[in-house]
Protein backbone atom coordinates (compact mmCIF):
# COMPACT_ATOMS: atom_id res chain seq x y z
CA UNK A 1 0.00 0.00 0.00
CA UNK A 2 1.40 3.47 -0.62
CA UNK A 3 1.36 6.42 1.37
CA UNK A 4 -1.02 8.29 0.24
CA UNK A 5 -3.74 5.66 0.59
CA UNK A 6 -2.87 5.02 3.90
CA UNK A 7 -2.85 8.72 4.38
CA UNK A 8 -6.60 8.96 2.94
CA UNK A 9 -7.48 5.88 5.17
CA UNK A 10 -6.26 8.03 7.94
CA UNK A 11 -8.07 10.91 6.98
CA UNK A 12 -11.71 9.12 7.17
CA UNK A 13 -10.76 8.26 10.49
CA UNK A 14 -13.22 7.84 13.16
CA UNK A 15 -15.05 9.66 11.16
CA UNK A 16 -17.67 7.60 9.80
CA UNK A 17 -17.75 7.75 5.28
CA UNK A 18 -19.89 9.78 3.51
CA UNK A 19 -22.42 7.49 2.36
CA UNK A 20 -22.90 6.54 6.00
CA UNK A 21 -23.41 10.11 7.25
CA UNK A 22 -25.76 10.80 4.38
CA UNK A 23 -27.74 7.77 3.47
CA UNK A 24 -30.97 8.55 5.40
CA UNK A 25 -31.45 12.22 3.50
CA UNK A 26 -29.62 11.10 -0.08
CA UNK A 27 -31.92 7.75 0.18
CA UNK A 28 -35.45 9.08 -0.21
CA UNK A 29 -34.38 11.11 -3.45
CA UNK A 30 -33.00 8.14 -4.95
CA UNK A 31 -36.04 6.31 -4.59
CA UNK A 32 -38.02 9.08 -6.04
CA UNK A 33 -35.89 9.82 -8.81
CA UNK A 34 -37.53 7.15 -11.03
CA UNK A 35 -41.24 8.05 -10.29
CA UNK A 36 -40.85 11.91 -10.45
CA UNK A 37 -39.01 11.57 -13.54
CA UNK A 38 -41.58 9.77 -15.08
CA UNK A 39 -44.05 11.76 -13.84
CA UNK A 40 -42.31 15.25 -14.56
CA UNK A 41 -41.63 14.07 -18.38
CA UNK A 42 -45.57 12.71 -19.18
CA UNK A 43 -48.26 14.51 -16.97
CA UNK A 44 -46.28 17.94 -15.41
CA UNK A 45 -44.54 19.14 -18.26
CA UNK A 46 -47.03 18.19 -20.57
CA UNK A 47 -49.82 20.41 -18.52
CA UNK A 48 -47.28 23.25 -18.94
CA UNK A 49 -46.98 23.13 -22.85
CA UNK A 50 -50.65 22.72 -23.19
CA UNK A 51 -50.63 26.21 -21.99
CA UNK A 52 -48.05 27.48 -24.74
CA UNK A 53 -49.74 25.81 -27.47
CA UNK A 54 -53.35 26.96 -26.22
CA UNK A 55 -51.40 30.77 -27.55
CA UNK A 56 -50.93 28.87 -31.13
CA UNK A 57 -51.93 28.49 -34.27
CA UNK A 58 -51.01 25.05 -35.19
CA UNK A 59 -52.15 21.85 -36.92
CA UNK A 60 -49.25 19.34 -35.66
CA UNK A 61 -47.16 19.34 -38.15
CA UNK A 62 -46.61 22.59 -40.19
CA UNK A 63 -45.53 26.07 -38.72
CA UNK A 64 -46.55 26.66 -35.39
CA UNK A 65 -48.14 30.77 -35.16
CA UNK A 66 -48.10 32.92 -31.80
CA UNK A 67 -51.68 34.15 -31.84
CA UNK A 68 -51.63 35.09 -28.30
CA UNK A 69 -55.43 34.77 -26.78
CA UNK A 70 -57.08 33.89 -30.21
CA UNK A 71 -58.04 30.24 -29.74
CA UNK A 72 -59.59 31.81 -26.22
CA UNK A 73 -61.01 35.00 -27.79
CA UNK A 74 -62.40 32.31 -30.53
CA UNK A 75 -63.97 30.17 -28.08
CA UNK A 76 -66.04 32.72 -26.80
CA UNK A 77 -67.81 33.13 -29.75
CA UNK A 78 -67.98 29.31 -30.36
CA UNK A 79 -71.72 28.02 -29.90
CA UNK A 80 -70.35 24.31 -29.76
CA UNK A 81 -67.95 25.48 -26.60
CA UNK A 82 -71.54 26.60 -25.30
CA UNK A 83 -72.85 23.61 -25.83
CA UNK A 84 -70.20 21.46 -24.32
CA UNK A 85 -70.00 23.48 -21.59
CA UNK A 86 -74.03 23.10 -20.62
CA UNK A 87 -73.51 19.48 -21.26
CA UNK A 88 -70.79 19.30 -18.66
CA UNK A 89 -72.38 20.73 -15.98
CA UNK A 90 -75.57 18.58 -16.46
CA UNK A 91 -73.04 15.97 -16.20
CA UNK A 92 -71.38 16.70 -13.33
CA UNK A 93 -75.04 17.41 -11.67
CA UNK A 94 -76.95 14.57 -12.60
CA UNK A 95 -73.96 12.20 -12.38
CA UNK A 96 -74.09 13.19 -8.27
CA UNK A 97 -77.31 10.67 -8.19
CA UNK A 98 -74.73 7.99 -8.19
CA UNK A 99 -73.69 8.98 -4.39
CA UNK A 100 -77.56 8.53 -3.04
CA UNK A 101 -78.25 6.05 -4.95
CA UNK A 102 -75.25 4.19 -3.91
CA UNK A 103 -76.11 4.59 -0.75
CA UNK A 104 -79.49 3.27 -1.36
CA UNK A 105 -78.17 -0.44 -3.07
CA UNK A 106 -75.26 -0.30 -0.12
CA UNK A 107 -78.05 -0.57 2.35
CA UNK A 108 -80.02 -2.46 0.18
CA UNK A 109 -76.93 -4.84 0.12
CA UNK A 110 -75.98 -4.49 3.82
CA UNK A 111 -77.47 -7.81 5.53
CA UNK A 112 -75.92 -11.05 6.31
CA UNK A 113 -77.90 -13.38 4.26
CA UNK A 114 -77.06 -16.39 2.59
CA UNK A 115 -75.06 -15.80 -0.78
CA UNK A 116 -75.16 -12.09 0.06
CA UNK A 117 -71.32 -11.72 -0.83
CA UNK A 118 -71.78 -13.28 -4.17
CA UNK A 119 -75.06 -10.34 -4.64
CA UNK A 120 -72.22 -7.24 -3.60
CA UNK A 121 -70.18 -8.60 -6.22
CA UNK A 122 -72.42 -9.31 -8.87
CA UNK A 123 -73.69 -5.33 -8.23
CA UNK A 124 -70.51 -4.60 -8.59
CA UNK A 125 -69.94 -5.75 -12.24
CA UNK A 126 -70.45 -2.66 -13.90
CA UNK A 127 -67.91 -0.85 -12.86
CA UNK A 128 -65.17 -3.77 -13.52
CA UNK A 129 -66.40 -3.63 -17.30
CA UNK A 130 -65.03 -1.58 -19.73
CA UNK A 131 -66.99 2.30 -20.75
CA UNK A 132 -66.84 1.13 -24.07
CA UNK A 133 -68.29 -2.35 -23.74
CA UNK A 134 -70.53 -0.63 -21.07
CA UNK A 135 -71.72 2.34 -24.01
CA UNK A 136 -72.23 -0.61 -26.88
CA UNK A 137 -74.59 -2.27 -24.11
CA UNK A 138 -76.65 0.79 -23.49
CA UNK A 139 -77.03 1.64 -27.69
CA UNK A 140 -78.29 -1.41 -28.44
CA UNK A 141 -80.64 -0.77 -24.90
CA UNK A 142 -82.06 2.81 -26.79
CA UNK A 143 -82.21 1.27 -29.93
CA UNK A 144 -85.37 2.54 -31.32
CA UNK A 145 -86.58 -0.39 -33.56
CA UNK A 146 -85.38 -3.17 -30.96
CA UNK A 147 -84.04 -1.89 -28.01
CA UNK A 148 -85.35 -3.09 -24.16
CA UNK A 149 -86.18 0.40 -23.16
CA UNK A 150 -88.53 1.19 -25.61
CA UNK A 151 -90.09 -2.83 -25.56
CA UNK A 152 -91.00 -1.86 -22.02
CA UNK A 153 -92.25 1.61 -22.90
CA UNK A 154 -94.29 0.39 -25.55
CA UNK A 155 -96.02 -1.61 -22.53
CA UNK A 156 -97.62 2.01 -21.93
CA UNK A 157 -98.45 2.54 -25.53
CA UNK A 158 -95.75 5.06 -25.76
CA UNK A 159 -92.66 5.60 -28.27
CA UNK A 160 -90.46 4.81 -29.70
CA UNK A 161 -88.19 7.24 -28.59
CA UNK A 162 -85.02 7.41 -30.73
CA UNK A 163 -82.81 8.72 -27.14
CA UNK A 164 -79.26 9.22 -29.11
CA UNK A 165 -81.00 10.47 -31.84
CA UNK A 166 -82.81 12.74 -30.08
CA UNK A 167 -80.92 16.51 -28.87
CA UNK A 168 -83.46 16.69 -26.22
CA UNK A 169 -82.54 13.41 -24.46
CA UNK A 170 -79.46 12.72 -26.00
CA UNK A 171 -77.22 13.42 -22.97
CA UNK A 172 -79.55 12.52 -20.38
CA UNK A 173 -79.14 8.63 -22.37
CA UNK A 174 -75.99 8.61 -22.06
CA UNK A 175 -75.51 10.35 -17.95
CA UNK A 176 -77.98 7.29 -17.67
CA UNK A 177 -75.80 4.90 -18.85
CA UNK A 178 -72.55 5.99 -17.14
CA UNK A 179 -74.05 6.39 -13.95
CA UNK A 180 -74.59 2.99 -14.08
CA UNK A 181 -71.19 1.74 -12.95
CA UNK A 182 -70.78 4.69 -10.71
CA UNK A 183 -73.30 3.69 -8.92
CA UNK A 184 -72.08 0.73 -8.40
CA UNK A 185 -68.20 2.24 -7.49
CA UNK A 186 -70.39 4.61 -4.81
CA UNK A 187 -71.84 1.36 -3.43
CA UNK A 188 -68.92 -0.10 -3.12
CA UNK A 189 -67.38 2.48 -0.98
CA UNK A 190 -70.86 2.88 1.00
CA UNK A 191 -70.33 -1.17 2.14
CA UNK A 192 -67.03 -1.36 3.31
CA UNK A 193 -68.24 2.26 5.21
CA UNK A 194 -70.73 0.48 6.81
CA UNK A 195 -68.77 -2.26 8.00
CA UNK A 196 -66.97 0.53 9.96
CA UNK A 197 -69.72 1.75 11.35
CA UNK A 198 -69.85 1.71 15.13
CA UNK A 199 -72.76 -0.96 16.76
CA UNK A 200 -72.60 0.23 19.62
CA UNK A 201 -73.92 4.10 18.66
CA UNK A 202 -76.44 2.24 16.93
CA UNK A 203 -77.83 0.25 19.58
CA UNK A 204 -77.77 3.72 21.80
CA UNK A 205 -79.15 5.66 19.19
CA UNK A 206 -82.09 2.87 18.82
CA UNK A 207 -82.39 2.55 22.91
CA UNK A 208 -83.39 6.36 22.11
CA UNK A 209 -85.82 5.24 19.60
CA UNK A 210 -84.05 6.33 16.63
CA UNK A 211 -84.70 4.71 13.87
CA UNK A 212 -85.09 4.68 9.97
CA UNK A 213 -84.53 7.59 8.01
CA UNK A 214 -83.82 9.89 11.16
CA UNK A 215 -81.26 6.91 11.97
CA UNK A 216 -79.56 7.38 9.16
CA UNK A 217 -79.23 10.71 9.08
CA UNK A 218 -78.00 11.29 12.36
CA UNK A 219 -75.91 8.40 13.71
CA UNK A 220 -74.78 6.44 10.81
CA UNK A 221 -74.66 9.53 7.35
CA UNK A 222 -72.08 11.03 9.95
CA UNK A 223 -69.92 8.29 10.58
CA UNK A 224 -69.68 7.58 6.60
CA UNK A 225 -68.20 11.36 6.10
CA UNK A 226 -65.19 9.60 4.62
CA UNK A 227 -66.81 7.20 2.61
CA UNK A 228 -68.86 10.33 1.14
CA UNK A 229 -66.18 12.61 0.52
CA UNK A 230 -64.51 9.89 -1.79
CA UNK A 231 -67.62 8.89 -3.68
CA UNK A 232 -68.24 13.17 -4.08
CA UNK A 233 -64.92 13.09 -5.35
CA UNK A 234 -64.66 9.94 -7.52
CA UNK A 235 -67.83 10.87 -9.20
CA UNK A 236 -66.85 14.47 -10.20
CA UNK A 237 -63.54 13.60 -11.00
CA UNK A 238 -65.64 10.72 -13.19
CA UNK A 239 -68.13 13.30 -14.64
CA UNK A 240 -65.69 15.92 -15.80
CA UNK A 241 -63.75 13.39 -17.51
CA UNK A 242 -66.38 11.63 -19.27
CA UNK A 243 -65.23 10.83 -22.51
CA UNK A 244 -65.37 7.07 -23.26
CA UNK A 245 -69.02 6.49 -23.41
CA UNK A 246 -69.71 10.13 -25.79
CA UNK A 247 -67.43 8.40 -27.89
CA UNK A 248 -68.83 5.01 -28.10
CA UNK A 249 -72.46 5.97 -28.16
CA UNK A 250 -73.09 9.39 -30.65
CA UNK A 251 -69.58 10.61 -31.49
CA UNK A 252 -71.17 13.81 -30.18
CA UNK A 253 -74.12 14.05 -31.90
CA UNK A 254 -76.44 14.32 -33.05
CA UNK A 255 -75.38 17.47 -34.57
CA UNK A 256 -72.57 17.77 -31.62
CA UNK A 257 -75.70 18.20 -29.21
CA UNK A 258 -74.03 16.00 -26.49
CA UNK A 259 -70.63 17.03 -26.55
CA UNK A 260 -69.03 17.99 -23.35
CA UNK A 261 -65.21 19.48 -23.49
CA UNK A 262 -63.22 16.07 -23.30
CA UNK A 263 -64.95 15.47 -26.22
CA UNK A 264 -64.66 18.56 -28.38
CA UNK A 265 -60.97 18.86 -27.25
CA UNK A 266 -60.41 16.17 -28.65
CA UNK A 267 -62.90 16.23 -31.92
CA UNK A 268 -60.90 19.52 -32.68
CA UNK A 269 -57.23 18.43 -32.38
CA UNK A 270 -57.91 14.80 -33.64
CA UNK A 271 -60.15 14.33 -36.08
CA UNK A 272 -61.94 14.75 -39.88
CA UNK A 273 -63.17 18.15 -38.28
CA UNK A 274 -59.26 19.03 -38.38
CA UNK A 275 -56.11 19.63 -36.88
CA UNK A 276 -56.37 22.62 -34.46
CA UNK A 277 -53.82 21.53 -31.99
CA UNK A 278 -53.64 25.00 -30.40
CA UNK A 279 -57.71 25.33 -30.51
CA UNK A 280 -57.99 21.76 -28.89
CA UNK A 281 -55.49 22.78 -25.81
CA UNK A 282 -57.56 26.07 -25.17
CA UNK A 283 -60.24 24.11 -24.64
CA UNK A 284 -58.54 21.85 -22.13
CA UNK A 285 -56.42 24.52 -20.48
CA UNK A 286 -60.83 25.68 -19.74
CA UNK A 287 -61.62 21.69 -18.89
CA UNK A 288 -58.21 22.03 -16.82
CA UNK A 289 -59.06 25.02 -14.57
CA UNK A 290 -62.30 23.70 -13.95
CA UNK A 291 -61.18 20.67 -12.87
CA UNK A 292 -58.72 22.46 -10.75
CA UNK A 293 -60.93 23.51 -8.62
CA UNK A 294 -62.58 20.42 -7.15
CA UNK A 295 -58.33 18.76 -6.85
CA UNK A 296 -57.76 22.16 -4.94
CA UNK A 297 -60.40 21.59 -2.41
CA UNK A 298 -59.52 17.79 -1.95
CA UNK A 299 -55.86 18.43 -1.59
CA UNK A 300 -56.54 21.50 1.22
CA UNK A 301 -58.76 18.60 2.67
CA UNK A 302 -56.24 16.20 2.65
CA UNK A 303 -53.57 19.22 3.70
CA UNK A 304 -55.61 19.48 6.58
CA UNK A 305 -56.09 15.73 7.70
CA UNK A 306 -52.66 15.79 7.48
CA UNK A 307 -52.19 18.33 10.08
CA UNK A 308 -54.66 17.75 12.20
CA UNK B 1 -75.76 -2.71 12.42
CA UNK B 2 -77.81 -0.88 10.14
CA UNK B 3 -80.33 -1.09 8.95
CA UNK B 4 -81.60 -3.58 11.20
CA UNK B 5 -80.78 -7.12 10.66
CA UNK B 6 -82.91 -8.99 8.65
CA UNK B 7 -83.36 -12.02 10.56
CA UNK B 8 -84.25 -9.25 14.05
CA UNK B 9 -87.32 -8.40 11.38
CA UNK B 10 -90.73 -9.52 11.22
CA UNK B 11 -91.26 -13.18 8.58
CA UNK B 12 -92.95 -10.79 6.17
CA UNK B 13 -90.41 -9.10 5.77
CA UNK B 14 -87.81 -11.33 5.61
CA UNK B 15 -89.86 -13.06 2.63
CA UNK B 16 -90.02 -9.54 0.79
CA UNK B 17 -86.27 -9.07 1.41
CA UNK B 18 -85.60 -12.67 0.07
CA UNK B 19 -87.62 -12.15 -3.10
CA UNK B 20 -86.35 -8.76 -3.52
CA UNK B 21 -82.77 -9.43 -3.79
CA UNK B 22 -82.65 -11.82 -7.20
CA UNK B 23 -85.24 -9.59 -8.59
CA UNK B 24 -83.14 -6.27 -7.90
CA UNK B 25 -79.96 -8.18 -9.06
CA UNK B 26 -81.80 -9.17 -12.46
CA UNK B 27 -83.12 -5.55 -12.99
CA UNK B 28 -79.62 -4.42 -12.18
CA UNK B 29 -77.93 -6.64 -14.52
CA UNK B 30 -80.46 -6.91 -17.25
CA UNK B 31 -78.56 -4.75 -20.02
CA UNK B 32 -75.45 -7.95 -19.40
CA UNK B 33 -77.63 -10.78 -19.32
CA UNK B 34 -79.85 -9.34 -22.92
CA UNK B 35 -75.90 -9.04 -24.02
CA UNK B 36 -75.16 -13.10 -22.29
CA UNK B 37 -78.27 -14.28 -24.13
CA UNK B 38 -77.48 -12.31 -27.80
CA UNK B 39 -73.97 -13.53 -28.28
CA UNK B 40 -75.37 -17.30 -28.09
CA UNK B 41 -78.14 -16.71 -30.62
CA UNK B 42 -77.92 -17.61 -34.28
CA UNK B 43 -78.17 -14.83 -36.70
CA UNK B 44 -81.33 -16.24 -37.94
CA UNK B 45 -83.22 -15.13 -34.78
CA UNK B 46 -82.11 -11.62 -35.41
CA UNK B 47 -83.45 -11.80 -38.97
CA UNK B 48 -86.62 -12.37 -37.90
CA UNK B 49 -87.07 -10.23 -35.09
CA UNK B 50 -86.52 -12.56 -32.21
CA UNK B 51 -84.77 -9.86 -30.18
CA UNK B 52 -85.73 -11.00 -26.64
CA UNK B 53 -87.60 -14.03 -26.94
CA UNK B 54 -85.48 -17.44 -26.24
CA UNK B 55 -82.69 -18.17 -28.60
CA UNK B 56 -84.02 -20.49 -31.19
CA UNK B 57 -80.90 -22.71 -30.33
CA UNK B 58 -77.82 -22.43 -28.74
CA UNK B 59 -74.76 -21.76 -30.88
CA UNK B 60 -72.42 -20.23 -28.07
CA UNK B 61 -69.38 -22.48 -29.31
CA UNK B 62 -69.97 -21.22 -33.76
CA UNK B 63 -70.49 -17.11 -32.56
CA UNK B 64 -67.40 -17.39 -30.38
CA UNK B 65 -65.20 -19.16 -32.46
CA UNK B 66 -65.91 -17.17 -35.30
CA UNK B 67 -64.98 -14.23 -33.16
CA UNK B 68 -61.43 -15.66 -33.00
CA UNK B 69 -61.44 -17.00 -36.41
CA UNK B 70 -62.52 -14.08 -38.71
CA UNK B 71 -61.78 -11.06 -36.84
CA UNK B 72 -58.41 -9.69 -35.48
CA UNK B 73 -60.17 -10.16 -31.78
CA UNK B 74 -57.26 -12.55 -30.95
CA UNK B 75 -54.88 -9.66 -31.71
CA UNK B 76 -56.52 -7.19 -29.68
CA UNK B 77 -56.76 -9.46 -26.50
CA UNK B 78 -52.92 -10.12 -26.93
CA UNK B 79 -51.99 -6.50 -27.40
CA UNK B 80 -54.31 -5.55 -24.28
CA UNK B 81 -51.97 -8.45 -22.60
CA UNK B 82 -48.62 -6.91 -23.99
CA UNK B 83 -50.08 -3.24 -23.06
CA UNK B 84 -51.55 -4.37 -19.23
CA UNK B 85 -49.01 -6.61 -17.78
CA UNK B 86 -45.56 -4.49 -18.43
CA UNK B 87 -47.63 -1.38 -17.29
CA UNK B 88 -48.81 -3.17 -13.99
CA UNK B 89 -45.66 -4.34 -13.20
CA UNK B 90 -43.83 -0.49 -14.19
CA UNK B 91 -46.17 1.38 -12.06
CA UNK B 92 -46.16 -0.81 -8.98
CA UNK B 93 -42.70 -0.97 -8.90
CA UNK B 94 -42.23 2.54 -9.36
CA UNK B 95 -44.69 3.47 -6.59
CA UNK B 96 -43.12 1.25 -3.95
CA UNK B 97 -40.13 3.55 -4.46
CA UNK B 98 -41.54 6.65 -4.33
CA UNK B 99 -44.16 5.37 -1.61
CA UNK B 100 -41.37 3.82 0.31
CA UNK B 101 -39.50 7.65 0.28
CA UNK B 102 -42.29 9.76 0.75
CA UNK B 103 -43.98 7.30 3.73
CA UNK B 104 -41.12 6.53 5.60
CA UNK B 105 -38.81 10.24 5.56
CA UNK B 106 -39.20 13.50 6.63
CA UNK B 107 -37.68 16.13 4.31
CA UNK B 108 -38.44 19.36 3.11
CA UNK B 109 -40.94 19.44 0.67
CA UNK B 110 -42.03 15.58 1.23
CA UNK B 111 -46.07 17.19 1.57
CA UNK B 112 -45.45 18.81 -1.66
CA UNK B 113 -43.99 16.03 -4.09
CA UNK B 114 -46.77 13.35 -2.75
CA UNK B 115 -49.32 16.53 -3.62
CA UNK B 116 -47.68 16.62 -7.14
CA UNK B 117 -48.24 13.34 -7.90
CA UNK B 118 -52.33 13.64 -6.40
CA UNK B 119 -53.30 16.24 -8.36
CA UNK B 120 -51.46 14.99 -11.47
CA UNK B 121 -53.67 12.12 -10.84
CA UNK B 122 -56.83 13.78 -11.16
CA UNK B 123 -56.22 16.12 -13.74
CA UNK B 124 -58.37 15.85 -17.27
CA UNK B 125 -56.49 13.45 -20.00
CA UNK B 126 -57.26 16.36 -22.56
CA UNK B 127 -54.39 18.57 -20.89
CA UNK B 128 -51.95 16.14 -21.16
CA UNK B 129 -52.48 14.47 -24.90
CA UNK B 130 -51.47 17.18 -27.73
CA UNK B 131 -48.07 17.54 -25.75
CA UNK B 132 -48.26 13.31 -25.00
CA UNK B 133 -48.98 12.40 -28.34
CA UNK B 134 -46.01 14.40 -29.99
CA UNK B 135 -44.06 13.43 -27.54
CA UNK B 136 -44.65 10.02 -28.27
CA UNK B 137 -44.30 10.43 -32.03
CA UNK B 138 -40.78 12.08 -31.66
CA UNK B 139 -39.48 9.21 -29.87
CA UNK B 140 -40.51 7.07 -32.39
CA UNK B 141 -43.20 5.31 -30.07
CA UNK B 142 -46.43 6.54 -32.17
CA UNK B 143 -48.79 3.39 -32.99
CA UNK B 144 -46.59 1.13 -30.55
CA UNK B 145 -47.45 -0.61 -27.74
CA UNK B 146 -44.27 0.47 -26.04
CA UNK B 147 -45.66 4.01 -26.02
CA UNK B 148 -48.89 3.22 -24.30
CA UNK B 149 -47.13 1.12 -21.89
CA UNK B 150 -44.73 4.40 -20.81
CA UNK B 151 -47.57 6.84 -20.61
CA UNK B 152 -49.91 4.53 -18.64
CA UNK B 153 -46.62 3.64 -15.99
CA UNK B 154 -46.06 7.37 -15.78
CA UNK B 155 -49.78 8.33 -15.07
CA UNK B 156 -50.95 5.46 -12.93
CA UNK B 157 -47.51 6.44 -10.56
CA UNK B 158 -49.25 9.50 -9.56
CA UNK B 159 -52.68 7.23 -7.63
CA UNK B 160 -50.28 4.16 -6.97
CA UNK B 161 -47.71 6.86 -5.11
CA UNK B 162 -50.88 7.91 -3.53
CA UNK B 163 -52.00 4.63 -2.49
CA UNK B 164 -48.39 3.31 -1.83
CA UNK B 165 -47.78 6.31 0.67
CA UNK B 166 -51.12 6.11 2.80
CA UNK B 167 -50.09 2.07 2.90
CA UNK B 168 -46.73 2.78 4.33
CA UNK B 169 -47.59 5.29 6.33
CA UNK B 170 -49.64 3.20 8.79
CA UNK B 171 -47.32 0.62 9.01
CA UNK B 172 -45.41 0.49 12.41
CA UNK B 173 -42.47 2.72 12.25
CA UNK B 174 -40.60 1.24 15.17
CA UNK B 175 -39.72 -1.93 12.69
CA UNK B 176 -37.55 0.63 10.85
CA UNK B 177 -35.95 2.16 13.36
CA UNK B 178 -34.84 -0.78 14.67
CA UNK B 179 -33.47 -2.03 11.88
CA UNK B 180 -31.40 1.31 11.55
CA UNK B 181 -30.13 1.01 15.33
CA UNK B 182 -28.91 -2.70 14.26
CA UNK B 183 -27.01 -0.59 11.58
CA UNK B 184 -28.77 -1.53 8.24
CA UNK B 185 -29.13 -0.12 4.91
CA UNK B 186 -31.63 2.32 3.90
CA UNK B 187 -32.22 0.12 1.08
CA UNK B 188 -32.14 -2.95 2.50
CA UNK B 189 -34.84 -1.61 4.98
CA UNK B 190 -36.76 -1.16 1.70
CA UNK B 191 -35.97 -4.57 0.57
CA UNK B 192 -36.09 -6.80 3.86
CA UNK B 193 -38.18 -4.97 6.16
CA UNK B 194 -41.20 -2.93 4.28
CA UNK B 195 -41.20 -4.44 0.73
CA UNK B 196 -42.66 -7.84 2.53
CA UNK B 197 -45.54 -5.79 4.41
CA UNK B 198 -46.71 -4.63 1.21
CA UNK B 199 -47.44 -7.54 -0.12
CA UNK B 200 -51.20 -6.86 0.23
CA UNK B 201 -50.99 -3.22 -1.01
CA UNK B 202 -49.28 -4.32 -4.63
CA UNK B 203 -51.48 -7.13 -4.80
CA UNK B 204 -54.41 -4.77 -4.21
CA UNK B 205 -52.78 -2.18 -6.55
CA UNK B 206 -51.74 -4.67 -9.18
CA UNK B 207 -55.31 -6.14 -9.75
CA UNK B 208 -57.03 -2.03 -9.64
CA UNK B 209 -54.36 -1.11 -11.89
CA UNK B 210 -54.77 -3.87 -14.73
CA UNK B 211 -58.59 -3.25 -14.48
CA UNK B 212 -58.38 0.48 -15.22
CA UNK B 213 -55.43 0.00 -18.27
CA UNK B 214 -57.62 -3.19 -20.02
CA UNK B 215 -60.60 -0.98 -19.94
CA UNK B 216 -58.19 2.55 -21.05
CA UNK B 217 -59.72 3.45 -24.11
CA UNK B 218 -58.97 7.52 -24.59
CA UNK B 219 -55.15 7.05 -24.67
CA UNK B 220 -55.09 3.68 -26.71
CA UNK B 221 -57.34 5.65 -29.37
CA UNK B 222 -54.81 9.02 -28.91
CA UNK B 223 -51.63 6.56 -29.01
CA UNK B 224 -52.14 3.94 -31.15
CA UNK B 225 -53.87 2.60 -34.16
CA UNK B 226 -54.81 -0.30 -36.40
CA UNK B 227 -54.65 -3.99 -34.81
CA UNK B 228 -50.83 -4.16 -34.62
CA UNK B 229 -50.54 -2.22 -30.88
CA UNK B 230 -54.34 -1.49 -30.24
CA UNK B 231 -55.53 -3.01 -27.36
CA UNK B 232 -59.15 -4.51 -27.32
CA UNK B 233 -60.94 -1.60 -26.05
CA UNK B 234 -60.09 0.77 -29.11
CA UNK B 235 -60.07 -2.81 -31.60
CA UNK B 236 -64.13 -3.21 -30.45
CA UNK B 237 -65.00 -0.17 -32.87
CA UNK B 238 -63.09 -1.60 -35.52
CA UNK B 239 -64.68 -4.83 -34.91
CA UNK B 240 -68.16 -3.09 -34.69
CA UNK B 241 -67.65 -1.73 -38.33
CA UNK B 242 -66.59 -5.17 -39.37
CA UNK B 243 -69.76 -6.83 -37.90
CA UNK B 244 -72.11 -4.39 -38.07
CA UNK B 245 -75.53 -5.46 -37.25
CA UNK B 246 -74.66 -8.97 -36.58
CA UNK B 247 -75.85 -8.03 -32.61
CA UNK B 248 -74.48 -12.20 -31.49
CA UNK B 249 -70.99 -11.61 -32.60
CA UNK B 250 -70.70 -7.93 -31.56
CA UNK B 251 -72.26 -9.09 -28.47
CA UNK B 252 -69.36 -12.29 -27.95
CA UNK B 253 -66.96 -9.76 -29.19
CA UNK B 254 -67.80 -7.66 -26.13
CA UNK B 255 -68.26 -10.54 -23.79
CA UNK B 256 -64.97 -11.57 -24.88
CA UNK B 257 -63.45 -7.88 -24.29
CA UNK B 258 -65.01 -7.90 -20.89
CA UNK B 259 -63.90 -11.13 -19.42
CA UNK B 260 -60.80 -10.81 -17.98
CA UNK B 261 -60.95 -8.10 -15.61
CA UNK B 262 -64.20 -9.63 -14.81
CA UNK B 263 -61.99 -12.78 -13.95
CA UNK B 264 -59.57 -10.84 -12.27
CA UNK B 265 -61.77 -8.93 -9.93
CA UNK B 266 -63.66 -11.98 -9.30
CA UNK B 267 -60.35 -13.99 -7.72
CA UNK B 268 -59.07 -11.11 -6.35
CA UNK B 269 -62.12 -9.65 -4.99
CA UNK B 270 -61.03 -8.71 -1.34
CA UNK B 271 -57.72 -7.60 -2.67
CA UNK B 272 -59.65 -5.38 -5.49
CA UNK B 273 -62.01 -3.63 -2.76
CA UNK B 274 -59.59 -3.24 -0.49
CA UNK B 275 -57.85 -1.39 -3.21
CA UNK B 276 -60.59 0.65 -4.09
CA UNK B 277 -61.75 1.70 -0.64
CA UNK B 278 -58.39 2.24 0.82
CA UNK B 279 -58.34 5.81 2.71
CA UNK B 280 -61.92 6.17 2.05
CA UNK B 281 -63.12 4.49 5.54
CA UNK B 282 -60.39 4.16 9.17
Amino acid sequence: MTDSALADVAALGPKKPWWRRNQQKVTPWLFLAPGILFFLVYVIVPIFQSFQISFLDWDGLGQKEFIGLGNYVELMDDEAFYTSLKNNIIWLTLYLLAVPAGLFIALFLNQTVTGIRLYKSLFFFPFVISQVVVGLVFSWFYDPTFGLMNEFIGLFGLGPIAVLGDERFVTYGIIAAGLWPQTAYCMILYLTGLNAVDPEQIEAARLDGAKGIKMLWYVVLPQLRPATFIAFVVTIIGALRSFDLISIMTQGGPWGSSRVLSFYMYEKSLSEYGFRMGYGAAIAVILFLIMMVFITIFLVKMYRDEKG
Amino acid sequence: MFPTPIDKTSRAWQLTYQTMLPLALIMWLLPLIAVAIFSVKPAADFASGNYWGMPSSFDFLANYTRVFAESPMPRYILNSFFITVPTVIGAVALSCMTGFALGVYKFKGNIWIFFLFVAGNFVPFQILMVPVRDMTISLGLYDTKTGLVMFHIAFQTGFCTLFMRNFIKALPHELIEAARVEGVAEWRIFWYVVLPLMKPAIAALSVLIFTFIWNDFFWAVVLTQGPDSQPVTAGITSFNAQFGTAYHMLSAGSIIAALPPVAMFFLMQKHFIAGLTLGAVK
